[in-house]
């Protein structure tokens, strides 16, 4: 019995194991300052940019938590593994079929040493009673004792010994037989004990690495406004604290909870067996539990939530200083941001520690009950007794299930309680993985290999938000091989353009057609594969430099990389590094300036090589000599090939063959630059306002 | 992770103790329960003794509800301590990394730096909650055990000096291999957490490709390798309790036949035996109780150290313990920047990025910064400000060496507009708000028609107050460099740094914005790198930067004459006949 009783001690372990972990709670909080820092949740109601740029659609709003839901949800993650789960039950049962009858085979054993030092006591004493001697069985000796006074106990004592003899010792024979097999029952249960976790340690790890894969697909296939209006930390903290505790919980319980139905059923059948009445008052503990296992965990239950949202609050919050290092210190607001994060450190220290504190309630009180339990079955038990209904071996066989029936409980309701940190992460997983995807993709879709480069604009109309016009009815044809500029005042709408082609939005009414072919019919992929952009906003991944460059095609050869790095004038500069090629990037370092990381996404632009080309202020963060350099290899890049191109400089535009001039969403002029200085519009103001006070004060 | 213990554990030392007092309680309660329950059977159930039964069961739910009520109490203080230990660390750790130079805080990276700041502080804090009850409970029950095993039987307790050192060698062979393992999970863990961040940091540029499976792929090696690693952690410890139960088993059944022969020859009582055995099992459990807590131990160790290892920084930059205070501005306008030999490198590289740079920017006058992509123009403003210290020579303002002032003080007074435009979540007020939280509804307004703004903040429904996304991705990246200029006209500096913050501005707009600031700027210093010509024509003088040394320096009619650096970069702009 003492294993299998205190086995229950070990579990407050494992459940703190996941009770703990940071506090907070994530609602938007004023600054100091008045930066609002947006909380996990995302209160704010849809919102949107203004005017020109990406919407800015902020949070989700408060939903309603469905636990239950999750739940389920959370255990159907676990269907692709049933076939091993199944196997994990089966080599559970064996495992705890062997735990059971463990104390029973141990207490035949005990019986056997407590009747051979019995029986050579009374050996010893065989000459001072009357009576007794040596040789003697157990029915024999146990009348002659039952006559003195005194030792009525005894009598009826040895009456149950097995095997008992006056004068005879222990059987060792025997001892060493049962225990040898006690010993193989052990290695048994072991054994099956370990397969079970070493298939159980595949099965978890599967199932999170599923979630995992799961939640970056997701993000692959959510609109870009999504990704406008969330916290880039929160998202990280769902895909790292978030699957890590589930991982935690899943690995820790999920033994547990197959062990510990097992053992209740297993134990609950021998107690029904043994006594129904007493199986009866058993049983009667358990809505008691169940009953205290919910109204705590209702309570925790709303601390977890809390604890992970704030982690992911709190995460956001790191994530966007960290990020913003620079600001936060040269504009003196350290101050300000600690302040901010110790409020937000302090609210998940609250929600952390209550929950922490909330879960950790449950294995006294289950132990608590496990005693009143006791208590009442001792109670019921020496009455049943004394009336003679029961028998001595049956009431303490009783007890000693009646201790190891407690156990099973104790373990599921504290298992219970760790679940309510799992779902809590768990629904934060899966609000992600619910959000509205982007449109489908057509189902006979049309696929282009090469485009001429013939780009439409027919009546397209496209807003960010239903109540903010931007572009209406616009039409633009670009005939293959052009080159394109647009320019306008910033906000005009330009990278809407570029977006709208790219379908990195889908418009509202209208067409966009390519060759001909609506965009709308051709797979996003395909789409994009024609189209080779360089943004503003280099963007380099970790990875060493030839892999950056490589970036815009699949397979490249080093000479690719490096013929296309010449083109971008990059290659001196990458061949200064220490480790050239194989430098080392990622979106932070600063061995790379924003200029020479502009080149290597040229760089990349060029490698790629594709039909259709879209530079949306490449380069203007390169020097001007380095871009005079760029232009010449562009325009060997352009020659024939269709391309976008925004531009701030004039010599970038001045070759146009089209310029389109944009304000407010609208084309207002097109033509040439000649043509359009000639009409003395909006482009002639804008040109005029630069160049020519540049030009005056040059000469 | 001791040290990390150590000190931030030490605050709580008075509820340690009080724990420490508490789980000694719940230990003999504990001890006595089994007593208790022999004696209810024993005295009581045998004999039929009602009343027995009763007043012993009375005893017993009293010693329950005591350890039940000492065994909450000794949470409620644990999860206090861990919890405020954890928020205690993460308060530091963020403290510390707002400390830390540009060059410190590249050498761990922004993503790991979030790690450490969330995900292992939180390893440290949920193995500290379970140690500070399991971790004493543990060894006072084993301790307890002992005592009552030596007092029943002094001979068969040397079997407790075989079993229990096999159990730590196993444990210890376990833990050693778990280590590093744990070590490698976490850093997986940042990987997981850098792809990420970059795939929403360059989600246009992903789709754009078409490398959306490309990305997939990646993420799915990372989170395969994270996965085989777990996995491999989890077979380790499935191990664990398998052989630990068979180890307890086998020494029992060990007793067992060993007890056998003293009962039989020795007489032993047979009672005395069964004694023993459940006390060795007391002890054997908390073994394994203290087990379960190791389990947790090597990726808190691991986690602790990744923390320790950034809280051991010693932050390069540091305040001067006596600063010095720039006089207030009624003695004329200040903010002369003087900038002595300059030279910086990165500690421990061969090369300086840049050297021998001086010069001065006077204030009311613009101080022009020219020179190649990759030239350290960068790099040499963000000196001003210190988010780099120079390695050799100094800059001063208004005669007082920066790094004698305290940073707080100097950055009081200096504008920075960087090249990336960042602006934080929130709205646009509280952004322009950002250095100078004072500022009336007037002033951002002011601001904002400086920077040419001003117009597209009306038109937003709902102005000054309109909502800005993490890193202004709702605004295009014109009007987020507009901003982010406002920003720093919103606080009045002395001095105002711009690197190269108009090159998202279209033509006109950046020469009416040059126009408006130059009247606000009339008695700031302002330096100012950019690539277009039109923008430094006017300075009152040009640093010409070529591979980290100055090449030129003059104004624009000068350096035509005489740099040929510059003429190559003027006419790389303006064709010969426009500029002739």
């Amino acid at each position: 019995m003492s294993a299998e009783e205190r086995k229950d001690q070990t579990t407050p372990a494992e459940n703190a194991a996941h009770m703990t972990t940071p506090d907070g709670d994530g609602k938007p909080q004023v600054g100091a300052g008045g930066v609002r820092q947006r909380g996990a949740r995302g209160r704010r109601q849809q919102q949107h940019g203004p005017g020109f740029g990406p919407p800015g659609l902020i949070g989700t709003g408060e939903k309603a938590k469905n636990f239950k839901g999750s739940f389920k949800r959370l255990v159907g993650t676990l269907r692709p593994e049933r076939a091993r789960i199944a196997i994990i039950i089966v080599l559970t049962t064996f495992s705890v079929a062997a735990t059971i009858s463990g104390p029973k085979i141990l207490g035949r054993v005990f019986n056997l040493v407590l009747s051979g030092g019995t029986g050579r006591q009374l050996g010893k004493a065989a000459g001072m009673i009357p009576g007794l001697e040596t040789g003697m069985d157990a029915t024999q000796t146990s009348g002659i004792l039952s006559h003195i006074p005194g030792m009525e106990k005894v009598a009826s004592f040895i009456q149950r010994l097995p095997d008992f003899a006056v004068g005879k010792g222990v059987d060792f024979g025997a001892v060493v037989k049962i225990l040898v097999i006690l010993i193989a029952i052990y290695l048994i249960s072991s054994l099956f004990g370990w397969l079970s976790g070493y298939v159980m340690a595949g099965v978890v790890a599967r199932t999170i690495f599923r979630l995992r894969r799961d939640i970056d697909e997701k993000l692959a296939r959510l609109p870009l406004k999504y990704f406008d209006g969330h916290a880039r930390g929160d998202i990280l903290s769902r895909v790292t604290n978030d699957i890590d505790n589930i991982q935690q919980t899943m690995q820790q319980t999920l033994t547990q909870i197959i062990s510990s139905i097992l053992t209740l059923i297993g134990v609950l059948a021998m107690m029904f067996y043994t006594s129904w009445l007493l199986a009866l008052i058993a049983v009667v503990t358990v809505p008691i539990s169940v009953a205290i296992t919910m109204i705590i965990a209702k309570q925790s239950q709303k601390q977890f939530t809390l604890q992970w949202q704030s982690t992911g609050s709190l995460t956001g919050h790191v994530e966007e200083t960290f990020t913003g290092h620079t600001i936060v210190k040269v504009f003196g607001r350290q101050k300000e941001s600690i302040e901010e994060f110790d409020e937000q450190n302090e609210e998940l220290f609250q929600s952390s520690f209550k929950a922490q504190f909330i879960s950790g309630i449950i294995m006294p009180m289950m132990m608590f009950v496990g005693n009143l339990q006791y208590v009442a079955v001792a109670i019921v038990g020496g009455l049943r007794m004394a009336s003679g209904a029961l028998d001595f071996g049956s009431v303490t066989a009783f007890i000693q299930y009646s201790q190891m029936f407690t156990q099973p409980i104790t373990q599921t309701a504290s298992v219970a309680n760790v679940l309510q940190s799992a779902v809590a992460s768990a629904e934060r997983v899966f609000e992600i993985l619910d959000e509205p995807e982007q449109s489908a993709e057509p189902e006979k879709p049309v696929v282009l290999e090469h485009a001429e480069g013939h780009v439409e604009f027919k009546d397209v109309s496209f807003r960010y938000l239903p109540d903010v016009p931007l572009i209406d009815d616009l039409s633009i044809e670009v005939k293959p091989g052009q080159t394109v500029a647009i320019v306008g005042p910033t906000g005009a709408g330009k990278t809407t353009l570029v977006n709208l082609l790219m379908r990195f939005y889908e418009i509202d009414k209208g067409q966009i057609l390519v060759d001909g072919v609506d965009t709308q019919k051709m797979v996003r992929d395909d789409l994009r594969r024609l189209f080779g952009m360089v943004l503003q906003d280099a963007w380099l991944f970790s990875g060493t430099i030839r892999d950056n460059i490589a970036y815009g095609k699949e397979g490249a050869t080093e000479e690719q990389i490096r013929a296309a790095a010449e083109a971008a004038h990059v290659d001196h500069f990458v061949r200064t590094l220490p480790d050239g090629y194989g430098t080392k990037l990622d979106d932070d370092s600063a061995n790379v300036s924003q200029g020479e990381r502009q080149l290597l996404t040229i760089a990349r632009a060029f490698l790629a090589d594709p039909d259709v080309l879209i530079l949306d202020e490449a380069t203007s963060s390169v020097d001007t000599r380095t871009e005079v350099l760029i232009q010449r290899a562009m325009a060997r890049l352009l020659k024939g090939r269709t391309s976008f191109v925004i531009a701030h400089r004039l010599s970038t535009i001045r070759d146009a063959d089209l310029i389109l001039v944009m304000n407010q969403g609208a084309i207002v002029e097109q033509g040439t630059h000649q043509e359009l200085l000639a009409a003395g519009g909006f482009y002639y103001d804008l040109y005029n306002s630069q160049f020519v006070e540049a030009l005056a004060e040059a000469s | 992770m001791k040290r990390l213990l150590l000190t931030y554990l030490r605050p709580y030392k008075w509820r340690i103790s009080a724990i420490f007092v508490i789980v000694l309680l719940q230990c003999i309660g504990n001890l006595y329960l089994p007593t208790l329950n022999a004696d209810i059977i024993n005295n009581g159930v045998v004999k039929g003794d009602t009343n027995y039964i009763l007043r012993v069961g009375a005893i017993m739910l009293a010693v329950a509800i005591g350890t039940a009520i000492c065994s909450i109490l000794s949470n409620f203080n644990a999860a206090k301590t861990a919890m405020g230990a954890g928020r205690d660390i993460r308060g530091d750790l963020y403290r510390k990394v707002q400390s830390l130079s540009q060059s410190e805080m590249g050498r761990f990276g922004a993503p790991s730096l979030i790690t450490r700041n969330t995900n292992d502080v939180q390893q440290v804090q949920m193995v500290t909650a379970i140690g500070l009850t399991m971790m004493l409970f543990a060894p006072m029950s084993a301790i307890g055990g002992i005592i009552m095993a030596l007092r029943q039987d002094r001979l068969l307790s040397i079997s407790l000096a075989v079993i229990l050192p096999v159990m730590f060698v196993f444990l210890f062979l376990v833990l050693r291999t778990a280590i590093p393992l744990f070590r490698t999970v976490q850093s997986r863990t940042d990987r997981i957490n850098q792809l990420m961040r970059e795939n929403l940091g360059g989600i246009r540029v992903i789709r754009a490709f078409s490398r959306v499976q490309y990305e997939e792929k990646r993420f799915a090696e990372v989170n395969t390798d994270l996965t085989g690693l777990w996995s491999k952690v989890f077979k380790l410890f499935s191990l664990v309790f398998p052989i630990l139960f068979l180890i307890m088993n086998l020494s029992m059944a060990g007793i067992m036949w060993v007890g056998s022969y003293r009962v039989d020859s020795e007489g032993m009582q047979a009672a005395n035996l069964m004694a023993f055995i459940q006390y060795v099992m007391q002890i054997l459990f908390s073994v394994l109780m203290a087990t379960m807590l190791a389990a947790m131990i090597p990726r808190a160790v691991a986690s602790g150290n990744r923390v320790q290892d950034v809280l051991d920084v010693e932050p390069a930059i540091k305040d001067p313990a006596t600063p010095v205070v720039l006089p207030s501005r009624d003695g004329g306008p200040r903010g002369l920047v003087e900038f002595k030999d300059v030279e910086f490198r990165y500690p421990g590289a061969q090369d300086a990025i840049i050297s021998h740079i001086s010069f001065t920017a006077r204030p009311g006058e613009t101080t022009a910064i020219v020179g190649s992509t990759g030239s350290g123009k960068s790099t040499l403003i963000g000196l001003v400000p210190r988010l780099n210290d120079v390695s050799a020579g100094s800059i001063s303002i208004d005669g007082n060496d920066i790094r004698d002032m305290a940073r707080a003080d100097l950055w009081q007074h200096i504008g920075f507009v960087p090249q990336k435009a960042f602006l934080f979540s929130g709205t646009v007020a509280s952004n322009l708000r950002y250095g100078n939280p004072d500022a009336t509804d007037e002033e951002l307004w002011h601001a904002l028609r400086i920077a040419q703004a001003e117009e597209f903040v009306r038109a937003m429904p709902e102005g000054l107050y309109e909502p800005i996304t993490q890193g202004g991705t709702n605004v295009s990246g014109g009007q987020r460099q507009r901003l982010a200029i406002a920003r720093a006209i919103v606080k009045r500096p002395d001095i105002y740094v711009f690197d190269d913050s108009f090159s998202a501005l279209d033509l006109k707009t950046d020469a009416m914005l040059r126009a408006a600031l130059k009247q606000e700027t009339k008695d700031a210093t302002v330096i100012v790198v950019a690539q277009r010509v039109s923008t430094i024509l006017h300075a009152d003088q040009i640093v010409v930067l070529e591979q980290g040394g100055m090449c030129g320096l003059g104004d624009h009619a000068e350096l035509l004459k005489g740099c040929g650096t510059y003429q190559e970069i003027v006419y790389s702009q303006l064709s010969a006949e426009e500029v002739a």
